[in-house]
């Protein structure tokens, strides 16, 4: 009884309680799911970068050079692609979740394809806006 | 706490914010509407936006100061500050759970996404007004 007991014990110890992301082999739709996440959070900390333009756009010229010499400087660009990445890369992935919630695309081959789809889309479109950007 | 039969409290008050108690679906839902809301206005907020390039601060100011931009760039950031607010709120509660340390990131998000929702609004206002 005792030594069943004890067993038990060190069982419950020694067992994973909650298997977490470095458990499990990386998948295409885990790893989507993830970079829905991450790229939602970027997005958030991108407002102060919009809301700073809006304000020095309200304030006058003076602030206004400002941003406008940040965000056209190589850095600001490559933030700026960044920003526009996740912000099509969430739109996409907002609207994988939106066909799951109409009830598709949640079987084995269909999620598979649509998890590639949104991750290929959102570089796509990305590139597309950036490609325009230095054309026009 | 630690004699959970003793406890006053009811089942809807300690699972308050986190159930169904009668509010936990409003924040799936709006969740919902303003993702749709935000497909459509995204587009049309990076199509303003390329529409801005090589523009100087009048050019800019002048774009952005037309009803039709100002109105989409204005829904664009208070609908999406909204979605970001609650997209955030789940973050927090998905990996924050001293309840304290919950507490507080809750009013730090709210803080933070009223006061950026505020900022765009003024600004746009201001730029839509004075054009």
């Amino acid at each position: 009884m005792t030594d069943t007991n004890a067993g038990r014990v060190s069982l419950e110890a020694a067992r994973p309680l909650s298997p977490h992301l470095q458990v499990y082999r990386p998948l295409l739709t885990m790893v989507m799911s993830i970079t829905h996440r991450i790229t939602g959070i970027a997005l958030y900390a991108g407002t102060v970068l919009l809301a700073w333009f809006l304000l020095a756009l309200a304030a006058g010229p003076g602030p206004f050079s400002i941003a406008s010499a940040v965000f056209g400087s190589i850095i600001g660009q490559v933030i700026l692609f960044g920003f526009t990445w996740a912000l099509f890369q969430h739109l996409l992935g907002g609207i994988r979740h939106f066909v799951w919630d109409m009830g598709y695309g949640m079987e084995h081959p269909e999620r598979e394809y649509l998890a590639l789809m949104s991750a290929i889309g959102g570089i796509t479109l990305a590139a597309v806006v950036w490609i325009i950007r230095f054309l026009v | 706490m630690a004699n959970d039969v003793q406890s006053l409290q009811t089942a809807s008050k300690k699972i308050r914010h986190l159930g169904s108690a009668k509010s936990g679906v409003t924040q799936a839902r709006m969740m919902h509407m303003t993702s749709i809301a935000l497909m459509p206005l995204t587009i049309a907020f990076v199509w303003i936006l390329l529409g801005l390039i090589g523009k100087d601060y009048a050019g800019v100011h002048a774009s952005l100061g037309h009803v039709v931009p100002a109105l989409v760039v204005l829904l664009f950031t208070g609908v999406g500050i909204y979605h970001m607010q609650l997209g955030m709120r789940t973050i927090i509660e998905d990996y924050i759970h001293g309840r304290h340390a919950k507490e507080w990131s809750l009013m730090a998000n709210a803080f933070f996404c009223i006061g950026i929702n505020i900022a765009c609004l003024f600004a746009i206002l201001k730029v839509g007004f004075s054009a």
